[in-house]
């Protein structure tokens, strides 16, 4: 009888173990197939950016080719578009913003995290209340003013509005929340220093691994900017990125060379997924943790 | 000891109050350019919309104050009898579903996929990474990658050719439903990971030890996701919901650089954003721009507050 039960146990183990293993291979299935999908474009971007327009002209390939310097130098000398200098434009650009976003955004956080004043409840409710506002809203009134103020070609536009980031804001107020006490901030104030040198010399580092993500976010998101930077770029020399790849796809592109323009989209996602490779872990955690309090 | 105490009390009541200034100080910078590049722009906007402005070749045309001429204008059928912003709308919120709902339900499984002790999936920390890589990537590159891969020369027509599948050229930018599907597709890409890490981090806040109890009390994985995990997660799912629906309604970067900015074939890719654009360049027509962008910002809030109401309401009938 005893034995009997457990037999009977034992087989009903042994089955729940295989259909768990047999489950357990089926999602494994799917998150490869989805990571083939996800890559799958990546991987033929950078196959065709080593083949030369010839090569692509014969036929689908699974392998690199040999033309990928051939491919660099042509695009990175092309004339009609100029990737250096998009390059540069755009990394110029991104950096300010990353820069000035963070650290306004931490400055208007602690002004409201450290400080009773009047309104600061306003002021919190306020820049809560216009986070679910779409920026596109505001937008042809921007563009105007930048045209009446004759801004065009100029970056500044493009990097001023960045110091009102109303999600930066509010994601730096959560952090200060959980790590910053304000006694940190009475001893500074004991030991002389003033509020301002308070705020850069011993805030900062404490929220520097917020700073670090919502950086990385804010650099990524300037960079892949299109929609207001193309209004604005006219001139050939001021032209960011996304605006040189949206060129080459309004070009005839039937008389392009295929293994350049392979070779500009590449350059053009290329310096954002060397930083990802790098720091995927802590994007990913940054992402985790905005969520959470989010 | 209490007069000390006392003094300290005193000195910290003086403090917070000669301190308050910095905190003006501080929050000013973040106002200040609020107002100038957000707030003004969105009553400009507004106001603007009540305007005939814009420019005929070089020539300045207005602005002369025209009413709610511009609003009639976005609702007069053309000679073919469609209302363009209702045949937008109806592209822009079409495509965003196509690509949305996978990108929910893969997300959600994802999730559960992750979070569930009894599998135990290994190396996590990689699919992450490969599943929320596309979303950084450059939108309008993405989409230039999308158009040269699927051209008529492009490495997907050749494979599907040198492989017999289709024994003549497909073109996918001729087709509605081909060019529909590529732009979800390349949505659905670039947001289920997000998503994903965003189901995640809500499962993983529920606690453990409702899931013990129920599985205890016999309840088997399914009754645990439909009774305990997906109520406890709705407020992530309507917030998840909403903020990718606002999002689906500004999709811009992928179209307009898939389509030319045309969104072919006959504007049935042509969504809300890029219909904006359309009236920006060349022609700064500020009337008629500022009149599509007040239909967007209504009909955004309009269809935020009916997921939110109907998420809300289904929230509490399943809690029942």
């Amino acid at each position: 009888m005893v034995s009997y039960v457990y037999l009977k146990h034992n087989a009903v183990n042994r089955k729940a173990r295989l259909t768990l293993s047999l489950y357990r291979a089926a999602v494994y299935a799917v998150l490869i197939f989805l990571t083939i999908l996800c890559l799958f474009s990546f991987y033929l971007l950078f196959v065709n950016s080593t083949r030369s327009n010839a090569q692509l002209q014969a036929g689908f390939r699974i392998l690199p080719q040999e033309n990928f310097l051939n491919n660099l130098v042509n695009a990175w000398n092309d004339v009609s578009i100029s990737i250096p200098v998009g390059l540069k434009n755009s990394f110029f650009i991104a950096f300010l913003t990353a820069a000035l976003t963070t650290y306004f955004s931490a400055l208007t956080a602690f002004g409201i995290h450290a400080y009773n004043f009047k309104g600061r409840n306003f002021a919190f409710v306020f820049i809560m209340a216009v986070m679910m506002i779409p920026p596109q809203v505001g937008a042809v009134g921007f563009i105007q003013i930048c045209f009446k103020l004759k801004l065009t070609n100029n970056y500044l536009p493009l990097i001023l509005p960045s110091i009102a980031a109303p999600i930066v804001f509010f994601y730096m107020k959560q952090y200060m929340e959980s790590v910053l006490s304000l006694e940190i901030v009475e001893a500074a104030r004991c030991d002389g220093s003033n509020e301002f040198s308070t705020f850069n010399r011993i805030v900062l580092p404490i929220i520097r691994p917020a700073i670090a993500v919502q950086a990385i976010f804010s650099f990524v998101g300037s960079w892949n900017n299109y929609f207001i930077p193309a209004l604005l770029l006219d001139k050939a020399e001021r032209k960011t990125v996304p605006i040189m790849i949206a060129q080459l796809r309004s070009a005839d592109y039937s008389k392009f060379d295929m293994g350049k323009v392979y070779m500009f989209i590449l350059l053009a996602i290329l310096p954002v997924i060397i930083v990802y490779v790098f720091l995927s872990k802590f994007i990913i955690k940054g992402v985790q943790a905005g969520a959470i309090k989010g | 000891m209490p007069r000390q105490i006392e003094e300290n009390i005193a000195i910290r009541r003086h403090r917070s109050v000669s301190y308050a200034k910095w905190g003006y100080l501080f929050i000013a910078p973040f106002f200040i350019v609020y107002i100038l590049c957000t707030l003004i722009p969105q009553f400009l906007t507004v106001y603007n919309s009540f305007f005939e402005s814009y420019m005929d070749g070089l020539k300045q045309v207005g602005p002369n104050y025209v009413g709610i001429k511009n609003y009639i204008a976005l609702f007069t059928p053309d000679s073919n009898g469609v209302i363009g912003i209702i045949k937008y709308t109806q592209n822009t919120l079409i495509i965003w579903i196509l690509g949305a709902v996978p990108q929910f339900v893969i997300a959600m499984l994802l999730a559960l996929f992750f979070t569930s002790y009894r599998l135990n999936i290994k190396g996590q920390p990689f699919f992450k990474s490969v599943i929320y890589l596309p979303n950084l990537i450059m939108a309008s590159a993405f989409a230039m990658l999308f158009f040269t891969l699927f051209s008529n020369v492009g490495p997907v027509n050749q494979l599907l050719l040198q492989t017999g599948i289709i024994d003549q050229t497909f073109d996918f930018f001729r087709s509605k439903v081909s060019v529909r599907l590529l732009i979800a597709l390349m949505n659905f890409l670039m947001w289920f990971g997000n998503t994903t890490i965003l189901f995640m981090a809500g499962i993983m806040g529920i606690d453990q030890e409702l899931f013990e109890s129920a599985t205890i009390d016999g309840a088997n994985s399914t009754q645990v996701f439909f009774r305990i995990t997906l109520p406890l997660l709705m407020p992530i799912v309507v917030y998840a919901i909403i903020t990718a629906m606002i999002g689906g309604l500004q999709m811009f970067d992928v179209p307009q650089v898939l389509t030319n900015r045309l969104g072919n074939p006959d504007r049935t890719a042509l969504t809300l954003v890029m219909y904006l654009n359309s009236y920006l360049t060349p022609s700064k027509n500020y009337g008629m721009s500022g009149a599509v962008s007040m239909y967007l910002f209504i009909i955004t809030a309009f269809l935020s507050m009916i997921v939110y109401r109907s998420m809300i309401r289904q929230g509490t009938s399943s809690r029942r």
